[in-house]
């Protein structure tokens, strides 16, 4: 899924700025999951936005509402009374949402109240961790699949470099795995240290954000 | 002496089997030349070559092609470091085609620390490769006579090919982990096209000497040179912090304890020094030593001079 976490609440309320009616609009996919801009946090979002009113002094009428997926046009129709309401769209979904919605309503103001973070996965209660950067051209085949263009800090191809130590990685021993430990265990454990032998040519970027914005056409389904 | 793949000095000591020495001078972080030349000075005649580094630690300093163009001029022969975090495939052939141009002869290909190291933590890195293919890269330059799209390397159709005949160096650290995996990645920079290794400073003299076991027993030490890495210690400070926040370097305590109780910890640091270079020598598959005197290069000379590998040998 997509992983992401909600901005601190004062660039929230910069972004709002002088807007008077909010809508607060959640996504019930990915960052619901990841407990970032579901439905719950659409309201924890409400109540901290009306106190801080309080204590300000400041009038503003706020709405939340949440729909199934903000990455499809479909669901969007269940809010357009809202949306025509509202002065100012506070998107709780990935950026990939908040663009959609914009998309949908042209002629409203639309904010993202999160930091889209990447594909990863729930590695523990309230842990997500990233597992895929989108390349284009899968190789998890050859690494046993595990990433070492996600996992690695460098993205090394060949195997670790110099500051993998006791199974961390040297940009931060504390929290971040070294990808190529992983790698180099889970090819041990299944038998296949072989692979890891093999020189891996330069890899073709041109598939992955390099090549500029993608498109995925699948002919069967267009109409 | 045919059969060199450059007109490297450095090669043709290690072609004749001469016991090498490298040394390590880190550009200034301004634009002030003065104190290459200076650093240059003291490596002068003690060392066969001297490494300059790519922005180590990823601190913005003098670009090493740069520094290296001006250790040149005062008499040093330089091996070019560059890694891979700031540059893709596009603007490190254009710089090793200008290094050649130059006349600068040696490049170590390395992967770079990782810019939140620096003082650019903001930044974006490259790693469009890894030091690996950054070998490869530059092998198939001099011997394939291609840039790593395949086309040749000639200005034109008619024109002739001019590709950059450079001796191709790689790293290699011991002391980092998978332990296992260690040899491997020799193997893999050595089949890449590797010409000399320089390892990462040695002071777990036990685990290096398993390396190298590791290494002769796939018959790496014939295919390769090997240089061993060598930092003396400034002081107990310094060891400690080599041996606590360097990632990938392993200090047994017993140099701690030893510097602690000297009089002298800068003498007692290039005493272990030199002893660490002596025993390293005897180790069957090592070339060389990388004498890296992180800014104190000016207690180089008397480094080699006690360990003993002085005069240098000239090349014919
Ligand atoms: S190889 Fe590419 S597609 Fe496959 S997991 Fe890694 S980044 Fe994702
Ligand atoms: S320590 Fe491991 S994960 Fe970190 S950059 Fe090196 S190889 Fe990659």
């Amino acid at each position: 899924m997509i992983v992401a976490e909600r901005k601190p609440f004062d660039e929230i309320l910069s972004m709002i700025g002088n807007a008077r009616k909010v809508l607060i609009l959640g996504c019930g996919s990915c960052v619901t999951v990841c407990m970032a801009g579901g439905e719950k946090e659409t309201q924890l979002l409400a109540s901290t936005i009306r106190l801080s009113d309080k204590k300000q002094n400041i009038t503003r009428e706020l709405r939340c509402a949440t729909i199934e997926r903000q990455c499809d046009k479909e669901f969007f129709a269940a809010v357009a009374n809202d949306v025509k309401w509202a002065d100012i769209i506070v998107s709780m979904a990935c950026g990939v949402g908040v663009q959609f919605c914009g998309e949908v309503f042209t002629d409203k103001e639309v904010v993202p109240a999160l930091n889209t973070k990447f594909y990863g996965a729930t590695v523990e209660q309230g842990v997500w961790s990233e597992r895929c950067v989108g390349c284009g051209d899968c190789v998890l085949f050859k690494f046993g699949g595990i990433c070492p263009i996600a996992r690695c800090s460098k993205s090394l191809l060949n195997g670790p470099c110099g500051g993998s130590q006791n199974g961390m990685c040297e940009v931060d021993p504390e929290n971040i795995q070294c990808g190529w430990q992983l790698i180099y265990d889970r090819m041990a454990a299944i038998g296949r240290l072989d692979l890891l032998e093999q020189n891996q040519p330069l890899k073709n970027w041109s598939t992955g954000r390099d090549g500029g914005p993608r498109r995925v056409v699948k002919e069967d389904a267009t109409l | 002496m045919s059969g060199l793949k450059s007109e490297s000095n450095f090669e043709k000591l290690l072609a004749a089997n001469q016991f090498v020495v490298t040394g390590e001078l880190g550009p200034p972080k301004s634009a002030d030349s003065t104190v290459i030349r200076e650093k240059a000075g003291y490596l002068k005649g003690r060392v066969d070559a001297v490494n300059i580094t790519d922005n180590q630690t990823a601190i913005v300093r003098m670009s090493s092609i740069a520094a290296g163009t001006i250790a040149l001029q005062e008499g040093v022969e330089p091996v070019i470091q560059i890694t891979c975090r700031d540059r893709n495939r596009i603007a490190i052939q254009s710089d090793v085609l200008g290094a050649y141009a130059i006349g600068l002869r040696n490049i170590l290909c390395l992967t770079g620390d990782h810019q939140t190291f620096g003082n650019h933590p903001t930044s974006k890195n490259v790693y469009d490769m890894d030091s690996i293919q950054l070998v490869r890269m530059l092998k198939d330059m001099r011997d394939e006579k291609r840039f790593a799209c395949g086309d040749e390397i000639r200005n034109g159709k008619n024109a002739p090919i001019v590709e950059p005949r450079i001796f191709i160096g790689a790293a290699a650290n011991p002391f980092a982990d998978p332990f296992e995996f260690r040899v491997i990645r020799l193997a893999k920079k050595i089949a890449a096209g590797a010409d000399f290794i320089q390892t990462q400073c040695v002071y777990d003299m036990a685990r290096f000497k398993e390396w190298m076991k590791q290494a002769r027993n796939k018959g790496l030490h014939e295919k390769v040179k090997i240089l061993a890495g060598v930092t003396p210690f400034k002081s107990v400070g310094m060891a400690k912090y080599m041996r606590d926040k360097v990632a990938g370097i392993s200090v047994p305590d017993y140099y701690i304890e030893r510097l602690s109780a000297a009089e002298d910890k800068a003498a007692e640091g290039i005493n272990i020094c030199v002893e660490q270079i002596k025993e390293l020598r005897e180790i069957e598959g090592v070339a060389g030593v990388h004498l890296m005197a992180i800014e104190w290069e000016r207690r180089v000379p008397e480094i080699v001079e006690r360990a003993g590998l002085l005069p240098r040998p000239s090349v014919k």
